[in-house]
């Protein structure tokens, strides 16, 4: 609760903050709101804003606005569900490993260390454009969270190593307590802010690698995302046409996650980390 | 012999460790495109052999097969065939083994699309332009980002406040927006530079004073779109390590010591820079493959607009042959760095020598 009033103190946080929950309220009122949906042709391509449609239509003749909705609620599924994969995957490796040690820990360390030097973009790149078929913006999401877990899990394991050492984990130990009992009541609450942490770059690395990946024309065939409108307005020459609306509020979108999310990070570090408060 | 000479224990340790990871690499590299069922002769043949008769294009098509390694080969390089004189086809491991084989040789194949040419040229003629847009961004945006940020971590107030919110920022916004934003506002709109591409049409890369203008005029939007982004980053880093050093134990105790403030900065600097150094180099081993996106949005004729072009038309062995290369600078890098770092940082060393 201190913590948590620490953090609404950091002018940073509450920014990265309003800014994010105003994205989450657009995807999640947009529906109630909007008088389209992403699936109907409205009239002509490229119809610049107007009353009727607020900005404008897309290479197709669907109301932009419509689109933005559906993509902002696909890219922050995406976002979160990568960013809960990443998390939970670099989460039970680095405690795991952190805590035991062993071979296991040995094996773990070496495979994190082998993918991390591996870089994802092309990972991503070489399996999305073998699943031709099928690329669903469900599967993306697990390929990215599944891509990307490397570093938290490499973080978490310095942070679980440095808990193991610590009084209250040795006196646990000493009573009896098994290691699932440690991890969980032990380990783990000191490493939820730093989890949470983790999670929230996660998440601005999913959004961000689906937009990258969808951009270069690999996204999802069952929805729309704002990589998606962004390739759709590449490829359909929309700068050219000086189609403004279809391109630019879904990059003001991307970034306005990406940002918030970062800031909310760096004032958390900051909070967190008193050394930093200075 | 070794336990004396823990440096060279640790470049050892260094070298296998990666080449295990190249291989690793090159594994996934291999069968991940081939988890679809495409398959590329089709693709070629579909193109090849519409105005062939029969026989003619069965015997295009075996040694299409025969060039992308699909087919048992005999020693004497003839196809090895069944009963019914149908070609044998070779194995997913014996596949796999000549194209290990041909990677070290550093051959890698040949487009599908672009038939006859080997995807090595097209990374050749590709590659320059991928390194002339990269390098000097990311030194130049290095050294600009880290003296901004060492000088915002040191004089604090009024400048900081303004340019820290403005950095982190720069290094929020995602490096494709910005690209799109400056092909939009300057390259359409105002009109002041190219838009798309690296030179005006219907000129031949040389290196002729025309073609270097041409080109140059062209550098400007990609070059920028960049270089702010790294700016941001890398200032970002410098400065909270600064202030980190700033807050130390050996700082206070200099300036009790009464001695010299620029004296102080210097030790400083030299503490922060460590991990900024290794930044640098990894953003280099990650250079060929960082600008895929940029590529791609102002269609520069690098890396990136190779491997988009590959990806729409799937054509396999270029995209293999990139993302080959991207993740073999990446390896260098990374290789480099922790090397230098076991060399210069005396806390590494002893932790090589204990473990010995």
């Amino acid at each position: 609760m201190k913590l948590a009033k620490g953090l609404f103190k950091n002018p940073g946080f509450v920014v990265g903050f309003v800014l994010f929950v105003g994205t989450l309220l657009i995807a999640a009122l947009g529906p109630v709101l909007s008088k389209y949906d992403e699936t109907t042709r409205v009239g002509l391509p490229y119809l610049p804003p107007s009353s009727e449609h607020l900005l404008g239509t897309d290479h197709m003749g669907m109301d932009m606005v419509a689109m933005l909705i559906a993509g902002l609620q696909s890219s922050l599924y995406v976002g979160f569900l990568a960013g809960v994969v990443a998390t939970v995957l670099g989460t039970l490796i680095g405690v795991y490993g952190g805590y035991k040690g062993g071979w296991l820990d040995d094996f773990l360390t070496a495979a994190t260390n082998l993918f991390l030097v591996i870089p994802t973009l092309i990972v991503l790149i070489l399996l999305s454009s073998s699943l031709e078929e099928g690329r669903s913006l469900t599967l993306i999401a697990l390929l990215i969270g599944c891509t990307t877990w490397t570093w938290s899990a490499r973080a978490v394991r310095a942070q679980s190593a440095s808990l193991r050492a610590r009084d209250h984990v040795s006196l646990a130990r000493i009573n009896g307590y098994g290691t699932l009992e440690i991890v969980l009541l032990h380990i783990l609450p000191y490493l939820l802010s730093y989890i949470f942490m983790v999670f929230i770059l996660q998440t601005a690395t999913g959004i961000l690698s689906e937009a990258g990946i969808s951009l270069l024309g690999l996204g999802p065939y069952d929805s729309v995302s704002l990589g998606k409108i962004l390739n759709d307005a590449k490829t359909n020459e929309a700068l050219g046409d000086g189609a403004w609306w279809a391109f630019m509020p879904a990059m003001v979108l991307v970034t306005l996650i990406a940002f918030s999310l970062y800031i909310i990070n760096t004032a958390m570090e900051g909070v967190f980390n008193p050394r930093l408060r200075k | 012999m070794l336990k004396h000479r823990p440096q060279l224990k640790h470049l050892l340790n260094r070298v296998a460790w990666y080449f295990a990871t190249f291989l690793v690499a090159v594994t996934i590299n291999f069968f991940l495109p081939r988890l679809g069922d495409a398959n590329p002769v089709d693709v070629v043949m579909a193109k090849a052999s519409s105005n062939l008769d029969s026989k003619a294009a069965r015997e295009k098509e075996e040694s299409y097969l025969k060039e992308f390694g699909l087919v048992q080969v005999d020693g004497s390089g003839n196809i090895v065939r069944d009963g019914a004189g149908k070609p044998l086809r070779a194995s997913l491991l014996s596949q796999f083994a000549s194209y290990l084989g041909m990677s070290l040789k550093g051959d890698l194949g040949t487009s599908m699309l672009q038939h006859p040419k080997r995807v090595s040229d097209i990374i050749g003629s590709a590659l320059p332009w991928t390194l002339a847009l990269q390098l000097p961004t990311i030194i130049f945006g290095w050294v600009i980002g880290n003296l901004l940020g060492a000088l915002a971590a040191y004089k604090r107030g009024v400048f900081d406040r303004a340019f820290y919110p403005l950095a982190l920022f720069a290094s929020a916004v995602p490096a494709f927006c910005f690209g799109i934003l400056l092909v939009y506002v300057f390259g359409i709109r105002l009109e002041w530079f190219p838009a798309v591409g690296g030179y005006d049409d219907g000129m031949i890369p040389t290196l002729s004073w025309q073609f270097i203008q041409s080109a140059s005029y062209y550098y400007v939007l990609p070059f920028l779109s960049v270089f702010l982004v790294v700016v941001g980053g890398q200032a970002i880093g410098m400065r909270s390590m600064c202030i980190y050093e700033l807050g130390t134990d050996y700082v206070k105790y200099a300036k009790l010591l009464g001695i010299k403030e620029s004296k102080i900065l210097l030790y400083m600097f030299r503490n922060a820079m460590l991990p900024q150094l290794t930044g640098l180099a990894l953003a280099l081993g990650a250079m060929v493959g960082g600008a895929l996106i940029t590529e791609m949005i102002f269609s520069y004729p690098g890396l990136g607009m190779a491997i988009l072009t590959a990806i729409q038309t799937s054509d396999y062995p270029v995209i293999t042959g990139c993302t080959l290369l991207i993740t073999i600078c990446v390896l260098i890098a990374n290789f480099s760095v922790d090397v230098l770092i076991g060399f210069l940082d005396p806390r590494i060393r002893a932790a090589e020598a204990r473990s010995t």
